[in-house]
């Protein structure tokens, strides 16, 4: 069986969710290799835990300081070892952009946001807002796959983690986009927007005020959401926005409150399992989707669901 | 300076949009438009023209069908003062990699004689949004690419970019020749003005085949794709679900009934 590349998604070392799920994707194809480009020892515990056989460990040392085109060039000369059969990327913003400049690099054909991978190396997509479905498969060289959070239910199982030390040439070139400063993003002490099985989000409706949403969002464990509006009108950081331009999210269950469901909207959050909504104008676009909707006040309907909700705990 | 911002016509989203027997975009039966994400590469391409000192000039390039040329006329009425479509029957369902040799090739044609300081696009098309081409125009070119810029500052050769990443908001630093991607958060896309559409007649709008860019036909289209789409199929619409209008407090009862029934509570 061929290597499959993974290149594993964390912040100082810490893996996030979706490398566990890029490793239990990659079993399918392969024998999983994580790809940890980072500083100091390579997390190795947490990637055998899902099943990476090998570890290339790459010190970053020489790549932090850039955007994207260093990965580039390191998982290139990693492909060029290893001739793998695929390789997954986080659908990031910068893991498509990382497998963008990688394809012309190892001229192979590259497929982003994936919400799929079948052991044959058919992908599944969301494309138009969620109204189709589309199958597709690289036809050139080295399949190059990005994979959106949420595509796999993450599978235990013992890998070997053989961890290799590998030093990748960085050119000149790779160095031009330097970056100046780096501010870590706050942590809510909330699931992670894209990760979280439950999303609660507020929009114009809430007038500025996301404390009822905001408490809805932890009695349910929640992550907190936005739209479009509620980020324009300056309520919450464009960190929040679900949307098409900003994070697309498929969770178990997508609470829009406030929020009328333009196309903008509903691109990000189309492909949710279980779709609620409340809001005061009972023709809302949003209420052609949802499986429950709630004509009403959301700073009345949410406080008394949330009071609701902590009494049955 | 000579800036080249990236337009895409793209079928309108609010649109009934849909897919051709082969699989590709249906790019004739429904109504297209300037993807709205290139707006925004527009007007920064725009006011950074309108801040430097300097003589700027901002060619805006198209590659598509003839139709396409409406999105590099509507950049012309915004204030672009020139246009370029690249079109060719042997480009129809070219994938991003075929995409961004044209573009990479039609770049380089703009620049000669000079250079090209400065390549806008936005985030991603509203259509196949995959946010490929601009990383792919990057390595093709051999520009430093600024990417997902939320707030765009230029000075001299220098450019500075806001980016906000999952893990971090990062400041990005480059020396120009860039190519720049602006998401919908640098701001407000302007609107065209009469006499912006009434100037934008008298702007050189050029259409170049591939043959004036010395690409080979075999290189591009559907059967040079490094991907192919195997099927597509149309999501059943959701089906409306029940709704209920709050009176003193049901509503709320209702939707817990709702959420335990399905174990979320």
């Amino acid at each position: 069986m061929s290597e499959i590349l993974v290149l594993v998604d964390h912040v100082d070392g810490s893996v996030r969710k979706t490398t566990n799920e890029l490793l239990t994707i990659a079993r399918r194809l392969g024998e999983p290799s994580a790809v940890y480009i980072g500083s100091g020892e390579a997390p190795v515990d947490a990637l055998k835990r899902f099943g990476a056989e090998k570890i290339y460990a790459v010190d970053d040392a020489e790549i932090k300081g850039y955007l994207v085109a260093p990965k580039a060039e390191v998982l290139a000369q990693l492909a060029e070892k290893t001739s793998p059969g695929a390789i997954l990327i986080p659908s990031s913003a910068e893991g498509k952009e990382i497998a963008g400049r990688l394809a012309i690099k190892i001229s192979s054909g590259v497929i982003t946001d994936a919400v799929d991978v079948a052991d044959s190396g058919v992908t599944t997509q969301s494309v138009f807002a969620g109204s189709f479905t589309v199958s597709a498969k690289v036809t050139k060289g080295t399949p190059i796959i990005t994979v959106k959070p949420n595509s796999a239910a993450p599978e235990e199982v013992d890998g070997a983690g053989a961890v290799e030390q590998f030093a990748a040439t960085i050119s000149d070139g790779a160095k031009t986009a330097q970056i100046v400063a780096s501010q870590p993003r706050q942590s809510t002490g909330r699931p992670e927007l894209t990760e979280a099985a439950i999303v609660v989000s507020g929009g114009r409706g809430t007038g500025g005020d996301f404390s009822a949403v905001e408490a809805l969002a932890d009695a349910l464990g929640a992550a907190v959401g936005a739209s479009r509006a509620a980020v324009d009108s300056g309520w919450k950081p464009h960190t929040f926005q679900v949307g098409q331009t900003g994070k697309v999210v498929s969770p178990q269950l997508y609470v829009a409150n406030g929020i009328s469901g333009a196309i903008q909207h509903r691109a990000g959050m189309q492909t949710s399992k279980t779709i609620v909504a409340v809001n005061k104008d009972d023709e809302a676009p949003i209420f052609e989707l949802v499986d429950f909707g709630v004509v009403g006040d959301l700073h009345t309907v949410l406080p008394a669901l949330t009071e609701e909700i902590n009494k049955r705990k | 300076m000579n800036i080249v911002v990236l337009v895409k016509h793209v079928p309108d989203a609010t649109a009934d949009r849909r897919f051709e027997s082969d699989n590709t975009v249906d790019r004739a039966g429904v109504d297209g438009l300037l993807s709205e994400l290139d707006e925004y590469a527009v007007e920064q391409a725009l006011q950074i023209k309108e801040k430097s000192d300097g003589d700027v000039t901002v060619t805006a390039l198209s590659v598509g069908p003839e139709q396409a040329a409406d999105a590099v006329r509507k950049a012309l009425q915004m204030g672009a003062d020139s246009g370029v479509l690249v079109s060719d029957d042997a480009i129809a369902g070219s994938d991003a990699v075929a995409t961004s040799l044209v573009l990479a090739k039609a770049v380089s044609k703009i620049g000669e004689g000079g250079s090209v300081d400065l390549v806008v696009t936005g985030m991603a098309s509203t259509d196949a949004g995959t946010s490929l081409v601009p990383a792919m125009l990057a390595e093709r070119l051999g520009l430093p690419q600024v990417t997902f810029a939320s707030v765009v500052e230029t000075q001299g050769d220098q450019i500075r970019a806001k980016r906000d990443g999952d893990a971090a908001t990062e400041v990005i630093g480059a020396t120009l020749p860039v190519l720049l991607s602006v998401t919908d958060q640098t701001g407000e896309a302007r609107y065209p003005s009469f006499k912006g559409i009434m100037a934008a007649k008298k702007k050189p709008l050029d259409t170049w085949s591939l043959s004036d860019l010395g690409v080979d036909a075999g290189e591009v289209g559907l059967d040079a794709a490094w991907t192919a789409v195997e099927e597509t199929t149309a999501r059943p619409p959701r089906t409306a679900g029940e709704i209920v209008t709050d009176e003193d407090g049901s509503g709320a009862t209702a939707l817990a009934e709702f959420l335990a029934s399905k174990k979320f509570i």
